[in-house]
């Protein structure tokens, strides 16, 4: 097995006397999709923040390529080559593809007082990147992203955090707003960034979509790992009954009967 | 249709084409009539394209009037009362602008409370200090300013109607039009206004940029603070106080959103010629000037909706 891109053991998350997660443990893998199941509350989102560094862990360690390392802010994790796209992914609807593919990091040419944005580039290789990773109907560099559709805008934000060198991917729920071809679309872009040697971490409710990709699957229960297992040892049922709090899913759809 | 300039440039065409019809034989489309719409564009236009770039980062400056006035009442107490040369009172002018600026800048991103209202008091307080002072100092609130030959022809050259205030309009037009139409910082200018967290969360230093565009009204402002004062020999605390509204109208109308994030400088410089036509325009055909004030107020709110439907076409197709 090839060294963890990051890991964590027995990582403690308390805010005041809430606590959100309880010795996680868990490793993500270069060139491996790891996908984050559980319920609302269940600490999710907590999890991420610690990966990629909004939260300091109450207690426990976390690794990153093999090091103890502690991220003092998102900025640092963001440098280290931790990308996190948010469900909204952080576009500016009335600017330019290529615009905000480079926002924050913008190619210049020619001389001060005289430089300028080389749009010409940032569109080409916006557009390019994006085709890269199977978007072909965004042709023009210059189009407004307000234009274009959610799951477009999720590949902007993924194809752009690629392009910039991140290691590790964060996708909080890409998939959960998006029709079945826009996730579909998503997904196939989620494998793309994976034979690209990412390590990916896939945050979602959806069980179809996780088992769609997924190598590995951690699930989590009131902020403690439930269950932690690979590609293949579990089936959709049993997925579907961990993500549910490990009751039984007939039984609930047994209660949703006698409602009606 | 789809560029935030598109609706001011159809404005301004209509709005001329219609004093030049109404007007036929007055001189209204004449070199000079010509020079006379610029003359009355040209200072408002210098204060509007950073008070635009402002709005298009998301924040308002309404102290712009006061410091108009502050600076000429600087020129004017230093020429003067202390009988000091014009130059270093241009640059302390300059100064003064662009501190009141960076004060307001500090102001709103710390307090973090709406530009709006955080400008508008210190419109009051600069109003008030510079004629409190002025008032300590030598007993006035106006005053006479001295000024050099160079600084004269600097700021207050003529050449038949034309003043040397349409070349700074147009200095400051291209400027703005480089910085955000061109630049990596015009590029931030728009993310700030847009979508402040994703700004930030790209790496874009949104409290900077908005700083540094407060300074840049500010030193705008003062600016034309120097060339009326030099202009019209005085100085009064009281100079720019119509720039407070006129401003922010004329870049709305020039396009861009109040809610910020979308407009140009040429939308911007459209909007304020189109304020010189009308303003020059209506003293041509003999009405009375009141009506200047209902033309601005309709086109304001056509302007309004206009760029709100632009903003959707914009969203819409491709
Ligand atoms: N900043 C905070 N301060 C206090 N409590 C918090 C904070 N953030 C999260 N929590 C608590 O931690 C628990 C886990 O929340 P978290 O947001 O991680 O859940 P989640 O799995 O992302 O849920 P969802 O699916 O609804 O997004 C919740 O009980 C929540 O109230
Ligand atoms: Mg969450």
């Amino acid at each position: 097995m090839s060294q963890p891109l990051m890991e964590l053991r027995d990582v403690d998350k308390f805010f005041g006397s809430t606590k959100a997660l309880k010795q996680v443990s868990m490793q993500v893998e270069p060139g491996k999709i790891l996908c984050l199941l559980g319920d609302n509350g269940a600490g999710k989102s907590t999890l991420i923040k610690v990966l990629s560094g909004y939260h300091q862990p109450t207690s426990g360690t976390l690794l990153f390529e093999g090091k103890t390392t502690r991220f003092a802010t998102p900025r640092e994790a963001r440098q280290r080559g931790i990308a996190t796209v948010h469900q909204d992914v952080g576009s500016i609807p009335l600017m330019s593809v290529g615009r905000n593919f480079f926002l924050g990091a913008e190619p210049v040419k020619g001389r001060w007082p005289f430089q300028s944005i080389d749009t010409r580039l940032a569109n080409e290789v916006a557009v390019d990147q994006m085709q890269k990773f199977g978007l072909t109907r965004v042709t023009s560099g210059e189009q407004l992203v307000g234009t274009m559709s959610g799951g477009e805008r999720q590949v902007l934000a993924i194809g752009r955090a690629m392009y910039f060198g991140a290691k590790m991917l964060i996708l909080d729920e890409p998939t959960s707003a998006l029709g079945v071809k826009e996730a579909a679309m998503v997904l196939k872009m989620m494998r793309i960034a994976r034979q690209n040697g990412a390590g990916i971490v896939f945050i979602t409710h959806n069980a179809r979509h996780a088992m769609s990709v997924g190598d590995t699957f951690v699930v989590l229960i009131q902020g403690e790992v439930a269950a932690s297992f690979n590609r293949g040892e579990k089936s959709r049922e049993e997925v579907l009954n961990l993500m549910a709090g490990g009751e039984d899913m007939s039984e609930l759809e047994e209660d949703l009967e006698q409602i009606d | 249709m789809k560029r935030p300039e598109a609706g001011a440039f159809a404005a301004f065409l209509i709005t001329y084409l219609f004093f030049a019809l109404a007007t036929p034989g007055t001189g209204f489309v004449s070199v000079n009539g010509t020079a006379g719409w610029l003359n009355l564009a040209a200072e408002l236009g210098i204060v509007a394209i950073p008070v635009g770039l402002l709005m298009i980062s998301g924040e308002f400056d309404l102290s712009i009037g006061s410091t108009v006035g502050a600076a000429s009442m600087i020129l004017a107490l230093g020429t003067n009362q202390y009988d000091l040369p014009i130059w270093p009172m241009v640059f302390l002018a300059l100064a003064a602008g662009g501190l009141i600026g960076l004060a307001n800048g500090l102001a709103v991103v710390k307090t973090k409370l709406p530009s709006f209202i955080v400008t508008l008091a210190t419109n009051f307080i600069v109003i008030g200090a510079t004629m409190g002072v002025s008032r300590l100092i030598a007993n006035v609130t106006s005053s006479s300013i001295v000024a050099s030959d160079s600084a004269k022809f600097v700021f207050a050259a003529r050449w038949g109607q034309a003043n040397i205030s349409i070349l700074w309009w147009l200095l400051v037009a291209y400027i703005g039009y480089r910085v955000l139409s061109r630049s990596v910082f015009g590029n931030w200018i728009y993310a700030t206004g847009g979508n402040l967290d994703a700004a930030r969360g790209a790496g874009v230093p949104v409290q900077r940029v908005k700083i540094s565009l407060f300074i840049a009204t500010g030193l705008a402002a003062a600016l034309v603070g120097i060339l009326q004062g030099v202009q019209w020999n005085s100085g009064n605390a009281t100079y720019g106080m119509g720039f407070v509204f006129q401003a922010p109208i004329v870049v709305v109308i020039g396009g861009v959103l109040l809610t910020g994030g979308y407009g140009s400088v040429t939308g911007i410089v459209l909007g304020t010629a189109l304020f010189g036509v009308i303003s020059s325009g209506i003293f041509y055909t003999g009405w009375n000037t009141d009506w200047i004030q209902l033309f601005l107020g309709l086109l304001l709110a056509a302007a309004v909706l206009a760029n709100n439907y632009v903003r959707r076409l914009a969203l819409s197709s491709k």
